[in-house]
């Protein structure tokens, strides 16, 4: 079989760094490839150069056997190249039909948009694709699944040949990535060739054909997902094997930290209650939604409950702003970290002092050498990678980025951290070493609340697993009852025990 | 990401404060600063005279005492457009307060007090109920303004009292009039405040990323509510030193001293868009304004060149480096 799309001896190169070093690509009609690597093994400079975004500066790509260039992302999607990114890049202010067609609307007399005509045809394209949504719909009135829906259907408007998906179902809830699934199936009897970069094992396992590995801007192997296994696979990707994803060691689990009891929000959560105890790592599983990142950011002061009181140790705490809950001794290491983690544009002495200034200031004035002092000491711990501490962690990588936010809230010396989704995103080199600190944390001491979507994550870190369903309590596990199969039962709502 | 193995040992710095002084806006805006005095002493003869330097320095005392407080608030992602409105309503009230017969201590907290309840309710508006600082200091800078004209119309209230004279006319020492004493106290006050409290790092922190400090359990909503409670009484404290060097209030006074004071701060190397910035970069564009008037002012350059002028000096010295970078390349 011949490929659709081949590229050969790829090079790019930024200011001080290598992003690829003649790596190799073939797509094939009809079927998956994933595209696996660790986060900056070169995986979106491919995607960009395929879009026709980057520019290489060495090697080719050959449509259907023909030597051809991406000069422009319009010279790609004329070759039949598209893609649908991690946060789609589609207009909220325009319709669903507008969406598909916008660049190649049909028109009419005097070259206007036949509106008729575009949406009829947007409707015909959506069915094709099950997908039940109105063409006058507004974007911005859909869910991420649908606005997904949206961008395939205009794939399939430009008729592209190649469709590259990058981390399609990060944001997507347990029943739209099934959807998802069927769609890929969809395209695949279509005869498209499809580029699935993904995190996630079991979704490749379950939907590619064919795998291509990269490491450090390098081509490591290609082939037929049914002569692979995970093992190998992250060998590959690692360069090393991973022995150990989940080192949760064993801790001294000691005296209730935490105890939440009837908390309730008007619309997100209602009725939580929990206690977290000393060392103790307790896992927050749910689907999308579920309203366990609005239970903890309440917790953390950012939103208001409406009843339900909280108690560190023996004592009640009324927490109503986030200075309140770190005074506490509450932080929380939010999912989002570009928004709500680290401050671009600060240095990363100053990220890390942020909540700290109390401590390292004498009478509301700044005190440099202790900022450093606090900053040098906590930076080290995590390990940091940094050329010097006043440096702008905007210009960090994402996992670095992630230790300062750590190393920030360490810094305050808090008795509860909460990690909402702390591996989401990152490779499996940072993953292994993010679990293995927060073993290191609970081991010390810490109370330790870890939100994640991730069932290997959760079972394998967690000592105690709380299910939440809209917006309440679905069930608790712990110990031998920490199955797969009973979380994703609590979590989707069906009654019974798993045999 | 291991807590039992150390890290490696990172540098606090790898450039020193000096040296990054050195490359900074404030530097190349001190030279252009040197370079105007020089130009202006060969153009005039009179320019070098220490009384001449002293009246020029009313150009821009006025306004760079409120820039500085405007240069806190636009570090912080927000702006006050009503400043000028604030001047206006402050000496109103002042006025109206004068003719009652009030004595100066009374005036001058008349004058900071509206100043401070104009920045409060400013404040409360955009940190209380969330609403665009752009937009809600547009609306009072008219709502200000024409509380003023309704009062006075197209009167003036020209009676003050014999001592409230000295804010804008009196001298602490020689050459050195008040304004110009209390100029260079609020740049010192504001300088530290900025540059050395933990007030002044919040406020960076907000303008870089607001909802990632509300993340670290910075209460942004205060800061930001204080930041336009100083932006108010530094306005009221402007309406004090303005009222008595004019001696007189009309509805008029101080018209377009926001977009003046704007100019000023955006000039000192402040990001419009928040999250960087220097109250000396401030201090030095007063000067570089203070100088460009009153060089062209010796030359007989009527006012409105004077204004386009100094629109181009604002472009051309924020173009500068980026045409320079793109002519390097």
């Amino acid at each position: 079989m011949t490929p659709v799309l081949s590229l050969r001896d790829i090079q790019k190169s930024f200011p001080g760094v290598k992003a690829l070093a003649g790596v190799q690509l073939d797509l094939y009609p009809g079927q998956v490839t994933a595209l696996i690597g660790e986060n900056g093994a070169g995986k979106s400079t491919i995607v960009k150069i395929l879009t026709g975004i980057y520019q290489p500066d060495g090697g080719t790509i050959a449509v259907e056997g023909r030597e051809t260039r991406f000069p422009t992302a319009q010279a790609a999607s004329d070759a039949g190249v598209t893609a649908i990114h991690q946060e789609t890049v589609l207009f909220d202010e325009l319709t669903v039909a507008e969406n598909i067609f916008i660049g190649h609307a049909p028109k009419g007399r005097f070259g206007l948009i036949d509106r008729k005509a575009m949406e009829a045809q947007a409707k015909a394209l959506l069915a094709s694709i099950h997908a039940d949504l109105e063409p006058h719909a507004r974007l911005r009135d859909l869910g991420i699944a649908s606005k997904h829906l949206v961008a395939i259907a205009r794939a399939l408007s430009i008729d592209a040949r190649v469709v590259i998906m990058d981390e399609p179902t990060a944001a997507l809830s347990h029943k739209e990535i099934q959807e998802l699934y069927d769609l890929v199936a969809t395209l695949k009897a279509k005869g498209k060739a499809i580029l699935f970069i993904s995190h996630k094992f079991d979704e490749i396992f379950r939907i590619a054909d064919r795998y291509t590995v990269f490491r450090d801007g390098q081509f490591v192997g290609e082939g037929a997902m049914a002569d692979v296994n995970e093992g190998q696979l992250v060998q590959m990707m690692v360069g090393r094997s991973v022995d150990q994803i989940y080192p949760k060691r064993p801790a001294q689990i000691g005296a209730p930290v935490l105890t939440v009891t009837g908390y309730s929000h008007p619309t997100e959560f209602a009725d939580v209650g929990f206690t977290l105890h000393q060392g103790e790592i307790l896992g927050f599983y749910g689907l999308v939604g579920a309203g366990r990142s609005e239970v903890m950011q309440a917790l953390f002061g950012i939103t208001k409950p409406s009843h339900g009181a909280v108690k560190i140790g023996d004592e009640v705490r009324v927490i109503r702003s986030t200075a309140q809950a770190v005074a506490a001794g509450i932080v929380y290491v939010p999912e989002d970290r570009g928004k709500q983690g680290a401050v671009k544009g600060l240095p990363i002495y100053q990220n890390v002092t942020l909540p700290s200034l109390g401590r390292t200031s004498k009478g509301g004035f700044l005190r440099m050498a202790q900022e450093f002092a606090l900053a040098r000491e906590y930076t080290q711990r995590l390990d940091l990678r940094a050329a010097s501490l006043d440096q702008d962690v905007g210009l960090l990588s994402g996992g670095n980025q992630q230790k300062v936010v750590i190393a920030k809230w360490l810094a305050t010396k808090p008795r509860v951290i909460i990690l909402d989704e702390p591996t989401k995103g990152i490779d499996i080199g940072s993953k292994a070493a993010v679990h293995d600190f927060m073993s290191e944390l609970a081991a010390q001491g810490l109370a330790v609340i870890m939100v994640s979507s991730e069932i290997p994550e959760v079972l394998g870190m967690a000592d105690r697993v709380i299910v939440m369903r809209e917006g309440r309590i679905a069930a608790e596990f712990a110990g031998d009852a920490m199955t797969p199969e009973n979380l994703v039962r609590a979590a989707v709502g069906i009654e019974g025990e798993a045999a | 990401m291991t807590a039992h193995t150390q890290g490696r040992v990172i540098p606090d710095r790898l450039t020193s404060p000096l040296a990054r002084a050195l490359r900074s806006w404030e530097a190349l805006l001190l030279l252009v600063a040197v370079a105007i005095f020089i130009a202006n002493s060969f153009a005039s003869p009179y320019f070098l005279d220490p009384w001449n330097l002293s009246d020029a320095s009313f150009n821009f005392t006025e306004k760079a005492m409120i820039a500085f407080a405007m240069a806190m608030l636009i570090i912080a992602g927000d702006i006050d457009l009503s400043v000028a409105s604030i001047i206006a309503l402050a000496s109103t009230v002042m006025g109206a307060a004068a003719l009652a017969g009030a004595d100066v201590p009374v005036l001058v907290g008349l004058g900071l007090g509206t100043g401070l309840l104009c920045g409060a309710f400013n404040g409360l508006l955009v940190a209380g109920f969330g609403l665009p600082s752009i937009v809600v200091t547009i609306g009072t800078m008219s709502l200000f303004r024409g509380i003023s004209y309704i009062v006075l119309g197209d009167q003036a209230y020209t009676e003050y009292p014999k001592g409230f004279g000295y804010f804008g006319q009196g001298y602490v020492w020689w050459v050195f009039s008040f304004e110009l004493v209390l100029f260079a106290v609020m740049a010192v006050v504001f300088g530290l405040l900025l540059h050395k409290t933990n007030f002044g790092r919040a406020t960076y922190a907000i303008g870089n990323n607001a909802t990632a400090a509300r993340f670290s359990g910075i209460r942004v909503d205060r800061i930001r509510f204080i930041l336009f409670l100083l932006t108010g009484l530094c306005s009221g404290i402007a309406a004090v030193c303005l009222t008595s060097r004019l001696g007189s209030t009309r509805p008029s006074i101080g018209t377009g001293y926001e977009l003046e004071v704007v100019t000023m701060v955006v000039l000192g190397g402040v990001n419009i868009l928040g999250g960087s910035g220097s109250i000396h970069g401030v201090v030095i564009a007063a000067f570089v304004m203070g100088l460009v008037t009153f060089g062209l002012g010796l030359l007989n350059v009527p006012g409105i060149v004077m204004s386009i002028i100094i629109g181009l000096l604002l472009i051309g010295v924020i173009a500068l480096p980026r045409l320079w970078r793109m002519w390097r390349k």
